[in-house]
């Protein structure tokens, strides 16, 4: 009964990532890809659970699980901290171009 | 209800030796499926609101708020799901599963004000009123 809950929810987590993979495939801004990352790394550690369950060695994969949401945190704030102020090169040629009208 | 009373008849007598319940605590293992059941519906939640909500911030509500619940009640489920016997060894796994619930509920959050703040001062705007009404839905919904 372990076995059929695991499994079942396995199938479940993979079939509910499939519209957050949509976002990141189609998400607007950058800022929604890393939310969809997020989403999906935070996921990937329940699914490390789960697939220790149908292995019958829990004990391992939760360290995986750790490890996983900890490198998956970091990965959230690095690349938050990268995109902060970053301006696409366009852009700050359209604000220049601005900036010398308004002089 | 009975394996529930044999197995803190268990606690109290003899916490190494096994008493014979054959596969786990048939109450523990209903609320732990009850428990992940609500897990995936809050994260079918978060799924639909990520695909559904129009801009960056409403967006980052329902994903932030629905992913952190929903990997607390999936994980505390299948903590109660896998545990066997009440020996040392499943305390320490439900100990250490916790501990990952843990980690996450004070992670989450961080990283998604992080993100917030980042997109904030990268002026990515909010959606407003007046571009809910601009936009091709609401000219629709005015004809009408």
């Amino acid at each position: 009964m372990t076995h059929w809950f695991a499994i079942i929810m396995g199938a479940a987590l993979f079939t509910l990532m499939i519209p957050v993979i949509y976002r990141i495939w189609v998400g607007p801004t950058s800022f929604d890809r890393i939310l969809g990352v997020n989403v999906i790394g935070t996921k990937t550690a329940v699914l490390l659970v789960v697939i220790g369950t149908l292995f019958d060695r829990v004990e391992m994969f939760v360290d995986f699980a750790i490890s996983y949401a900890l490198l998956n945190f970091v990965g959230a704030i690095v690349i938050s901290r990268y995109l902060n102020r970053t301006i696409s090169l366009k852009d700050m040629e359209a604000r220049e171009k601005e900036g010398a009208r308004k002089r | 209800m009975m394996s529930w009373l044999t197995s803190f008849q268990c606690l109290a007598s003899a916490p190494t030796e096994t008493v014979g319940t054959e596969g786990g605590f048939l109450v523990l293992q209903v609320i732990g499926v009850l428990l992940g059941v609500m897990g995936l519906l809050f994260f079918l939640g978060a799924a639909v609101g990520l695909l559904r909500f129009p801009d960056f911030y409403t967006r980052m509500h329902a994903a932030g708020k629905g992913d952190t619940l929903s990997t607390m009640l999936m994980l505390a489920g299948f903590g109660l799901v896998t545990m066997e016997d009440l020996s040392l060894g499943s305390w320490l796994l439900l100990i250490k599963i916790m501990a990952v619930v843990l980690f996450v509920y004070l992670t989450s959050p961080t990283s998604s004000h992080a993100l917030m703040r980042a997109a904030f001062e990268d002026d990515e705007l909010p959606l407003t009123e007046d571009d809910l009404r601009n936009s091709k839905r609401g000219k629709r919904r005015k004809k009408r």
